[in-house]
């Protein structure tokens, strides 16, 4: 088992003839994911890596009963690709992109209200079920099938910790990044929900950064709710106030949003937060130790 | 993006939110000639930077003949102003608005932003004006209102009547802040603001409801559709490594130390800093070449790094998903050719391409430290400068 995808997932790819679309879908392709098509307006009937390009997402659906897109699309028309997502009914979206303007991405969620699609992103690295599928921009080696879910606002510190994970012997569930936007569709607390309910996933690592509230909120959540442990990490310990830090949801504005304030409500709420980035599987691996579940966790 | 007041109340008078009249000036003949044309009786000298604060420092003066403004705006321009904002180095002034002094009644807040639980775009007011809303928000909690905004529908007047009553506008001027606040929120969203805040918002002696000051923020996201915001951009309030990062789509930010950060992802180049200076370690900068970098940027990446004087040595930290790691080790290493490289260099590469990336380095002849992990990596350049 898994969450959000799995060895059954049909995706197509939203902006396949694009240089980076084109590069991650070989790639996506040999980890194993069902590629069934793409899509590039006015270059339908063409090929990609052996994928069939239609001209519209509707007509790819149709034609590959795909379930799940990937959007490589350029920021100014991102929103509008997450919307034919959505209107093309599928079950799950994931958008790569970065820069999509935040008043682009307001008008989308409310599109989305409602409405059965799920949005990963946008400025996300993607989602991949370990040995299964890979939808994004992660390196796909770097994972290993096993019994921890990973969620973060960074791609990159994904990697790090998924890494970490790997090499210390633990194998990993789902990875899903969230994305660095303030305005994104999935959040922390709907990965949590859904790592909670996954009856392989025994514990997870949860990675925000500074900015906003949502680690608080999530914190809160798995307080009341999680019947899994959760460690965390957030970046952005040592960032100054009223600076965005690359992430368009990195920002320490008017006091709110720093880093010490969400690692006290996390602690808080029980859950351990490992002091550097390099110690994320460690802290992780204690947790497990601690609860009895590093034997049931170790991928032999 | 930020802008001057005098900018962002140019942009608010188009959409209809009324604003003193107002010119700007660079010198102090300008200023005097500016005040002679407003012909008002007192008129306000106000510092142009991009900080809030300038009253407290200085920045803002009242004056009531033509002498007064020449003596206020001799003393504000070249002043270097220190606020809140600044930090300790403070601000230069090099613009002026000169403006016509208004009868106020009373003060109020009014402001527009992202609020990101809801994904929505939220329209705060408060009749606590002239204080930071920070502050009211942490004292009086319960004077602050909040409409929050259907994006399909935009703000509805009747949201508008609602805050406008809640923050106590005397009730024959709720129409003319109605007015004001629609204004304001058009202007919000055509031109993708991220922060849209009057403080004060005031009443005045002849009944009207006008923007005292203004401060207008934009989506950086979004400039490519904002020709005429950009041309507001006022360089000389900008770092100038990061007017140069900016020109190269590199997300830059100076900071106070001495170790040069080259990251790729704004979350590991954070998780960078914290590490250095976990280890004792002092960040120069924040630096995340992005994702789609090619070796030309990462040379420049490089060369900006090495444009601060305070850098004695450089980490190179990357994981690579869709940036390769041997894009970054060309970049690496032609930089290092074209500028020269005399202080330690410590480079940890992992993900996509990885043994490409380490052979270049390896063969390149170049004086690279290499680290296994993130830890060992800040570890060594950490104890390479010292």
């Amino acid at each position: 088992m898994s969450v959000f995808i799995n060895k059954d997932t049909k995706v197509i790819v939203q902006g396949i003839t694009g240089g980076t679309a084109r590069f991650h879908t070989k790639q996506m392709l040999e980890y194993g994911t069902q590629i069934v098509g793409g899509t590039s307006p006015g270059k339908g009937g063409q090929e990609v890596e052996g994928v069939p390009v239609f001209n519209t997402v509707k007509e790819a659906v149709e034609a590959t009963g795909a379930n799940a897109s990937v959007i490589y699309v350029p920021a100014p028309f991102a929103a509008d690709s997450i919307i034919e997502a959505v209107d093309a009914e599928l079950d799950l979206a994931i958008c790569i992109t970065e820069h999509i303007p935040v008043l682009d991405m307001v008008k989308v969620k409310r599109y989305m209200e409602g409405k059965k699609t799920r949005l990963v992103g946008p400025n996300c690295p993607g989602v991949i079920t370990a040995d299964e599928c890979k939808i994004g921009i992660m390196p796909g080696y770097i994972h290993t099938k096993g019994h921890v879910g990973v969620v973060s606002r960074s791609g990159t510190l994904t990697y790090e910790a998924v890494h970490q994970l790997t090499q210390a012997g633990i194998g990993q569930t789902t990875a899903v990044g969230i994305g660095g936007d303030p305005v994104n569709g999935t959040n922390f607390i709907d990965v949590l929900k859904a790592f909670n309910e996954d009856p392989e996933t025994y514990a997870v690592i949860m990675i925000g950064e500074i900015g906003g509230t949502a680690e608080e909120e999530a914190a809160e959540w798995v307080k009341a709710n999680m019947t899994k442990p959760v460690v965390g990490f957030i970046g952005g310990r040592t960032a100054p106030p009223g600076k965005r830090m690359g992430h368009a949801g990195a920002i320490i504005s008017g006091g709110k949003g720093t880093a010490d304030e969400k690692i006290r409500v996390m602690n808080e709420c029980g859950m351990k937060v490992a002091a550097t980035p390099s110690v994320m599987g460690e802290t992780l691996i204690e947790v497990l130790k601690e609860q009895g579940l590093y034997e049931k966790c170790k991928t032999h | 993006m930020n802008i001057h007041e005098y900018q962002g109340k140019e942009i608010l008078r188009k959409y209809g939110v009324a604003v003193p009249n107002g010119k700007v000036a660079f010198t102090v003949e300008e200023a005097v000639e500016a005040a002679k044309e407003l012909g008002t009786q007192v008129c306000v000298v106000k510092a142009q930077i991009h900080a809030g604060g300038r009253g407290k420092a200085g920045g803002v003066k009242v004056a009531k003949n033509l002498d007064e403004v020449r003596t206020y705006a001799s003393e504000i321009l070249g002043k270097t102003l220190v606020t809140h904002q600044t930090g300790p180095e403070g601000k230069e002034v090099k613009r002026l608005l000169i403006e016509e002094g208004c009868d106020i009644k009373k003060e109020y807040y009014i402001g527009l932003v992202l609020d990101r639980a809801t994904s929505r775009v939220v329209l705060m007011g408060s009749e606590e004006g002239g204080t930071e809303i920070e502050e009211v928000a942490a004292n009086t909690p319960e004077k602050i209102f909040k409409e929050e905004i259907d994006p399909v529908l935009g703000l509805m007047p009747f949201q508008a009547r609602r805050l406008a009553f809640n923050i106590n506008i005397p009730k024959e001027l709720v129409n003319k802040a109605v007015k004001f606040m629609t204004g304001l929120y058009n202007a919000y969203i055509d031109k993708d603001c991220s922060i849209a805040e009057i403080n004060p918002l005031v009443v005045t002696g002849d009944g009207n409801v006008m923007a005292l000051d203004a401060k207008l923020n934009f989506d950086s996201n979004a400039l490519y559709r904002q020709n005429e915001v950009l041309e507001y951009r006022d360089l000389e309030e900008e770092d100038p490594k990061e007017i140069e990062a900016s020109k190269y789509d590199l997300s830059y930010i100076a900071l106070d130390g001495n170790i040069g950060c080259m990251v790729n992802g704004a979350g590991l180049a954070m998780a960078t800093m914290d590490i250095v200076k976990h280890y004792g370690g002092e960040p120069a900068n924040f630096l995340d070449v992005g994702g789609g970098a090619t070796a030309e940027k990462v040379t420049e990446a490089f060369k900006i790094i090495l444009s601060d004087p305070n850098v004695k040595g450089i980490f190179v930290n990357i994981f690579g998903g869709i940036m390769k790691c041997d894009v970054i080790a060309d970049g690496v290493v032609e930089a290092a050719k074209q500028v020269g490289l005399s202080i330690p260099l410590v480079v940890r590469l992992e993900g996509t391409n990885v043994d490409l990336g380490k052979k270049i380095l390896s063969e390149s002849g170049l004086n690279i430290t290499a680290a296994e992990s993130m830890a060992d990596g800040a570890q060594k350049i950490v104890s390479l400068v010292k």
